[in-house]
């Protein structure tokens, strides 16, 4: 027994890395919406790369500590209070049985994740421990969580003494902006699209709309045209892909999306912006997509991963 | 018009092989073809596959291979699928109670296609399906070719609740909805069998590239 929700306002799931090796029976990935933010949380507290945290969104949570332990919570649009005392995030904490643990929802960002050491333990459904909700199956019991469940935790990697009080520095960190650039890799069926639509994609202000979720974020602005076909006969789909259907509104796919789909996609976001993306928020921020090459986007991704080495001791 | 096979970016982490832009059965044997080839090859860096009806989208790891990496590995693949001899495809055999409760489509498609009951029955059940591709949700199959006689429209308004196991058509395809689901298709039937069950050794009854029959069982 480690932690137990004792308030709740937001959307919390437990996420690890994703479900991977099941795509092509229509296993969608799910797993972090911001995956940078997961991965430092993780390595914060010295867990393995896939161990199991809480997502939460769109709401406060409030979790007791049963026992000692250490957590960190990264992500962008969270206040942190640990016990009596307000903390910054991206820094892991040493937290005592009996402390109350309070994430409570700003007006910036939109997803946060905690971490403890050794990771949140739920049973693995084909092979990962993230949490599908279309599907009910995986995280805990298939759902998000309620006041009164309780989470246990594996055991720390080190000594509490060697994991507390670390911070990722903010230069290592993702530019979270309410008005950010996300660079994007365009086709592969830019040619379903008028020139006029390309170039309208790449110079116009895109809003997040409030009928997004975790299969995807809609886009809403200047509205792109087809030349011709509406549809397409459907096709493997990725995180990040943008879908364009008869609306002319592009959307988004994000962690809990279909594995295939039947839209013409006139981009797709890159990995190391995905994280951007994910905490814009809707009716507030403004997007503008710009292009880019697949070599630049994977430099870019490799140079940001290899920010996570940069942790150190807290001030 | 002759379709060139392309090899495209989905982003900086998957990439997609286009072999056509149609849904025919030779086609799809193709790409379960290409998909078995990178399955058996092993390439260090290939996290998965998904095949659909014309292509296959190729995940991968870009800490271990760069862009430039995977297509050349995948363009000399490509040149091998035509010697590659493709598995002979599994049978599963699917029982069905036709029409009832849980098909309530089957007389309106029996009428659209100018058929009687029967006859729709007997022209579903009589062919072996190939499975093209999975997606929509876990576990459900797109099969086709089916007949002509039974190509019917998408529903203008989709049901909000299907039950699992329910067999239903639209086009030229038909489908089994795997677990309970919206959905736009018209329902015939509906099967007993479990098309997915994630807390078991074999969590899926079909994988893509099976042959399916269905079976009367009423």
């Amino acid at each position: 027994m480690s932690l137990e929700v004792v308030e709740l306002s937001g959307l919390a799931t437990i996420q690890d890395s994703g479900r991977i090796g099941w795509r092509k029976f229509g296993v969608p990935v799910s797993g972090p919406m911001d995956t940078f933010a997961f991965h430092a949380a993780n390595k914060l507290v010295g867990n393995d790369a896939n161990c199991a945290v809480i997502e939460i969104g769109l709401g406060d949570i409030t979790l007791r500590a049963l026992r000692d332990c250490v957590i960190t919570v990264t992500g962008v649009g969270y206040g942190v209070s640990i016990y009596v005392w307000d903390f910054p995030l991206w820094s892991s904490y040493y937290v005592r049985a009996g402390w109350t643990i309070r994430l409570n929802k700003l007006d910036s960002g939109m997803w946060a994740y905690l971490a403890i050491s050794g990771g949140f333990q739920a049973p693995l459904i084909l092979g990962s421990c993230s949490t599908y909700l279309r599907g009910h199956f995986g995280g805990f019991d298939g759902r998000q969580l309620q006041v009164g469940d309780v989470l246990r935790a594996g055991t720390p990697s080190r000594h509490p003494n060697e994991l507390a009080a670390r911070t990722l520095p903010e230069s290592a960190r993702p530019v979270y902006s309410n008005n950010p650039i996300v660079d994007v890799i365009m086709g592969p069926q830019e040619k379903y699209f008028t020139d006029e639509s390309i170039a309208t994609f790449k110079s116009q202000e895109y809003s997040v709309s409030t009928t997004s979720d975790r299969m995807g974020y809609r886009m809403e602005g200047a509205a792109l045209k087809h030349r011709n076909k509406v549809e397409l006969i459907s096709e493997g789909m990725t995180m990040g892909a943008i879908q364009v259907p008869a609306s002319g509104q592009p959307i988004v796919m994000m962690a809990d999306s279909p594995t295939t789909g039947g839209y013409p996609k006139i981009g797709t976001v890159v990995s190391a912006d995905l994280p951007l993306l994910a905490q814009c928020v809707p009716g507030r921020s403004k997007i503008r997509f710009r292009e880019t090459t697949v070599a630049k986007a994977q430099r870019k991704y490799r140079a940001l991963m290899g920010g996570l080495e940069k942790i150190v001791e807290s001030d | 018009m002759h379709f060139k096979p392309r090899i495209v970016a989905l982003g900086d982490s998957s990439i997609l092989i286009q072999l056509d832009e149609e849904i025919d059965p030779a086609i799809n044997q193709r790409v379960h073809a290409l998909a078995n080839l990178i399955a058996n090859s092993a390439i260090n860096g290939v996290i998965e596959t998904v095949p659909a009806y014309a292509t296959l989208l190729v995940h991968y790891d870009v800490l271990i291979l760069s862009f430039t990496q995977i297509k050349n590995i995948l363009r000399e693949k490509l040149t091998h699928i035509q010697e590659n001899e493709s598995r002979k495809p599994r049978l599963v055999e699917v029982p069905v109670r036709y029409g009832g409760e849980l098909g309530p489509d089957l007389e309106s498609v029996a009428s659209h296609c100018g058929l009687r009951v029967e006859d729709v029955i007997r022209i579903h059940s009589e062919k072996k399906y190939t499975v093209y591709m999975m997606g929509f949700t876990p576990g459900y199959p797109y099969m086709g070719k089916l007949d002509d006689k039974l190509i019917m429209p998408r529903l203008e308004t989709p049901r909000t609740r299907v039950p699992a196991g329910t067999i239903a058509i639209a086009g030229s395809q038909t489908g089994i909805y795997s677990i309970e689901s919206p959905g736009g298709w018209n329902l015939i039937g509906w099967t007993p069998l479990k098309l997915f069950d994630p807390n078991s050794d074999s969590p899926f009854l079909f994988a893509p590239g099976d042959e399916v029959k269905f079976v009367v069982d009423q």
